[in-house]
């Protein structure tokens, strides 16, 4: 079997400037989204708590809210999760009411106006806790940039490096742009997703690229966007198949996962579907502009320097 | 050109020899368990209390599966949950309130494994359920503590040296005093030194004031912190052995946090009750001197003098104390409650280490007819239990505390002086509950995301690229074997985001796979022979695989650094999990496919699936 039969290159660079408006467009859209409705950030962020309970029979909304309402937390979002008997509780943080006496008090009145309710997950952060976890968050992509970027400029070369973290940070924007549009909550776990995909998705790139400098070692008289469009239809069967296995695996997660890894999940699978487009119609078309040839991808590798000089 | 070598091959062996140990104690299960533990945290165990269980089990005709002494604890399984839960309470009648017997389930893999280091992966909290707090330590109380400590030592030893002072004052670790001469200053600094030598000193004349600065020094600012935290953390170990919680967690994070994970809690409530109570007893002496009824009322604070303040009892009636603390909860060894045989009131024995006793002694010596107060501060309210008149010199560190409402207030009060005072108040400012059915169903959820990948990229590989897609997907097998027997091996903790990175490593390890097929695919393409398309298949694959996996890598390393609990858990997987794909994709499949095809000289056609060829005609 062979998913991918072309005779001739597919010519991706030509396509170039009309994905570039498109990844523009999709860019800009994902931050005004994310600017206008901004990130539905969970208790991780936020601080506050977050309360699963489940009841053995259909759990009645209404009237845990009332609940609440009677013990004076009207500010409480009571939601299904998942399933009719499940139910997510989650409260804000409230001036003079510790996070550790809040669940309680919510466990307590539920407890008693309905015995055979049981608490199934009790988050609950400071705001101190979570402006921390935000903040080393936040560290934790810039991180993962600059390793990134680093680790590119001295394998490759800068424009390689700038190219592939812009591609890298257009999925990841759009990720978020996702989560913005459809206010799916954004917590500690998708936030590991999006860092995951900042290193999954730049593989993509790095495959790429790894072809790029190898074509411009045989592909003596052919000039960039030809060597690229060659470089990328030759990797095109491995980046299917690669897709593919990780896509089973996420979408296996989608449905078996639960409830706690489907944004998870569903942020992986937005990263891995934007990073084949990326990679190949971000990062390649980026590295052309900046100006990648063969001679300032010769100089800065040795091996082929020294190939060069043989030849 | 493709051989592995023998070494290649044993090395391959002797991995999965070695893996084969680690992963084996996984397929085991558990027994359920109970654990006996001294109430005292830290104490150790010797045979005679063994056989003192066994005993009593063989009394009650309880069967146990085996009896594990430990340093710190007993361990002894059971068949059934049943048995166990009858075993807790007898034992638990039996040992009396010196030890703690707790719920606990065993790994059932046999001794020699667990002899060997090899045990079951460690499962986190979102797994096996349970609590996990992370709580702050007010560092800045435990220095203002230290500071007023200092100022009634300098208040005595200037007093006592007749050295002239108008007052002494102090703004959170600074101190100041006003002598009334530059020559008493500098008497008062040598008699300040000899309290403590580390402080720093500022000699300040404004206008006709002579005033000394005393500043703590840095060094001793960490120290007293350092201290306290490790009071807290003591102090928590022994409140957390009360609960009986079987393999607790209480760990410093940071400069003044602490984490504790109590596996199995699941009467949230009473955890934090008992985690979070802050009761310091302190004893000061009543201001009899200059007494004057009116300080009482509304209106006349600035009439109180400015050693002391009102602190009311529990019925409300107010008391002029003196700042000073005479003495704290933290030279408390031992409380109790019990009768005074007197009266028939309910009391509270307390016992005072060394230092405290003879503290004790000179004050109650010194004020014989006055009143000493004893006071409770619990969750910031400040509380006089009892004011009783001194009697005598009271010797030996011995105390009643009198005026206890009933038996059970007096246990109640027992057990906080007893569980220890705290060197710095605390908050909970996390608080992460996992239940312990949600634990299980998680454990499913990410078990079965991972088979259920699994299966379908087998399913794809093995069509996909025949005969090269099987020795692939031994390859991630051999992987997933090696990532669980890290797992084991290390004892690393798995979270269920944790799950979700095995099978996340899963997919993202097959691309080393396809990156090989794909390359030896394009050489036959190129019109090279199967076994030289091998060899530069392989080869030029490397410095892919390479290059991607070190990027994944990155973000797995910043994962770990900056994340937190579960991400962490995550972030563990991810980087182990790309270790092992690469030492899988390289060098098992590698010497799987040299095994089938090296030692074979004509290979017409290699079974890597279909290849599209370009025709150039």
């Amino acid at each position: 079997m062979e998913f991918f039969r072309v005779k001739k290159d597919i010519p991706f660079m030509k396509y170039s400037k009309i994905s570039a408006v498109i990844s523009t467009t999709v860019f800009i859209l994902a931050v005004i989204f994310i600017v206008i409705r901004g990130l539905n950030l969970g208790v991780d962020f936020t601080g506050g708590t977050m309360m699963e309970v489940s009841y053995p029979k259909a759990a009645n909304i209404d009237d845990i809210r009332q609940t609440l309402r009677d013990i004076d937390l009207e500010d409480a979002q009571v939601q299904n999760f998942g399933t009719e008997e499940d139910v997510l509780i989650r409260l804000p943080i409230r001036e003079g009411l510790s996070i550790a006496e809040m669940s309680e008090k919510v466990s307590a009145a539920l407890k008693t106006s309905n015995i055979a309710m049981e608490v199934k997950r009790v988050e609950s952060v400071g705001s101190q806790v979570g402006d921390e976890l935000y903040e080393s968050g936040a560290l934790a992509i810039l991180f993962v940039c600059i390793g990134i970027m680093l680790y590119l400029t001295m394998r490759f070369e800068w424009r390689f490096a700038i190219a592939a973290i812009i591609a890298n940070m257009h999925d990841v924007i759009i990720i978020l742009g996702f989560f913005a549009f459809f206010q799916w909550e954004f917590n500690l776990t998708v936030l590991a997703a999006v860092l995951a995909v900042l290193g999954y998705s730049v593989n993509e790139s790095v495959v790429v690229f790894d072809r790029v400098r190898e074509n411009f070692r045989k592909m003596r008289k052919a000039n960039v966007a030809e060597v690229i469009n060659n470089a990328i239809t030759r990797t095109m069967s491995r980046t299917i198949m690669t897709h593919l296995s990780t896509q089973t695996v996420v979408i296996s997660m989608l449905i078996f996962g639960g409830e706690i890894l489907h944004n998870f999940a569903l942020a992986l699978t937005i990263g891995i579907l934007f990073g084949i487009y990326s990679s190949i119609m971000v990062g390649c078309p980026m590295a052309m502009w900046l100006g990648t040839n063969q001679t300032n991808l010769a100089i800065s590798n040795p091996e082929i320097k020294k190939e060069n000089t043989e030849l | 050109m493709n051989r592995s070598s023998r070494w290649k091959y044993l090395l391959i062996l002797t991995t999965i020899l070695l893996s084969i140990i680690f992963v084996t104690p996984n397929f085991y299960g558990e027994s359920p368990a109970i654990q006996i533990m001294p109430i005292k945290a830290g104490k150790q165990i010797d045979t005679s209390l063994l056989q003192s269980i066994e005993t009593t089990l063989e009394k009650s005709n309880l069967k146990n599966t085996g009896l594990i002494l430990e340093k710190f604890n007993i361990k002894v399984k059971f068949k059934t949950a049943e048995d166990q839960l009858k075993a807790k309470s007898i034992i638990q009648n039996s040992l009396g309130d010196k030890y703690v017997v707790a719920l606990n389930l065993i790994s059932n893999s046999p001794d020699w494994l667990s002899d060997m280091g090899a045990l079951p992966m460690y499962l986190g909290l979102d797994l096996r359920g349970g609590v996990h707090f992370l709580m702050q330590v007010d560092l800045s109380k435990a220095l203002a503590k230290t500071t007023d400590s200092y100022v009634s030592q300098f208040r005595t030893q200037l007093r006592k040296e007749k050295i002239g002072y108008y007052d002494i004052s102090k703004n959170n670790d600074v101190m100041q005093i006003k002598f009334k001469s530059k020559d008493e200053l500098k008497k008062g600094k040598n008699i300040i030194r000899d309290v403590n030598n580390n402080f720093d000193f500022q000699e300040i004349s404004i206008a006709d004031e002579i005033i000394l600065k005393v500043v703590i020094s840095e060094k001793t600012k960490k120290s007293i912190t350092e201290f306290a935290i490790k009071q807290n953390l003591e102090t928590l170990n022994n409140r957390v052995n009360e609960l009986g919680v079987a393999e607790p967690l209480i760990q410093q994070q940071g400069l003044d946090r602490i984490v504790i994970q109590l596996p199995g809690v699941q009467d949230t409530a009473k955890a934090k009750e008992i985690l979070g109570r802050t009761a310091t007893l302190e004893m000061r002496m009543v201001n009899e001197d200059n007494f004057n009824p009116a300080i009482f009322e509304d209106g006349n604070e600035d009439q109180i003098p400015i050693n002391s303040e009102i602190i009311r009892d529990r019925s409300g009636n107010g008391m002029l104390l003196k700042k000073e603390v005479i003495l704290t909860g933290e030279r408390i060894t031992n409380a109790g409650p019990g009768v005074d045989q007197q009266t028939g009131q309910s009391i509270v024995s307390i016992t005072l280490d060394g230092k405290g006793a003879s503290i004790f002694k000179q004050v109650t010596r010194e004020n014989v007819g006055k009143r000493m107060a004893l006071l409770l501060i619990e969750k910031n309210i400040t509380e006089i239990v009892t004011a009783p008149i001194i009697k005598g010199e009271i010797g030996g560190g011995r105390v009643q505390i009198t005026g206890m409402n009933n038996p059970q207030e007096a246990t109640d009060v027992a057990l906080l002086l007893r569980a220890g005072s705290l060197a710095a108040p605390m908050e909970i400012i996390e608080e992460r509950t996992v239940g312990p059915s949600m634990g299980k169903e998680n454990i499913s959820r990410g078990v079965q995301s991972t088979i259920w990948g699994f299966v379908a990229i087998i399913t794809m590989m093995a069509v996909y690229y025949m005969v090269f897609g099987v020795i692939s997907v031994i390859s991630l097998s051999v992987n997933l074997f090696f990532l669980v027997a890290l797992l084991s091996a290390l004892q690393a903790t798995l979270t269920l985001p944790g799950l979700a990175a095995i099978a996340l490593t899963l997919g993202m390890a097959i691309d080393s796979s396809v990156l090989i097929n794909e390359r030896i695919r394009d050489e036959i393409r190129n019109g090279n022979t199967p076994q030289a398309s091998i060899s530069i298949g392989y080869k030029m694959a490397w410095g892919t695989i390479l290059d991607s996996n070190i990027t994944t890598m990155i973000a797995g390393l910043a994962l770990f650094m900056f994340g937190s609990g579960p991400i962490k858990g995550f972030a563990v997987v991810l980087v182990l999990g790309i270790l092992t794909s690469m030492f899988s994709a390289i060098f098992v499949s590698r010497a799987i496919v040299n095994y089938i095809y090296g030692n074979k000289h004509q290979i017409s056609k290699l079974s890597i699936g279909e290849i599209f060829k370009v025709d150039n005609n």
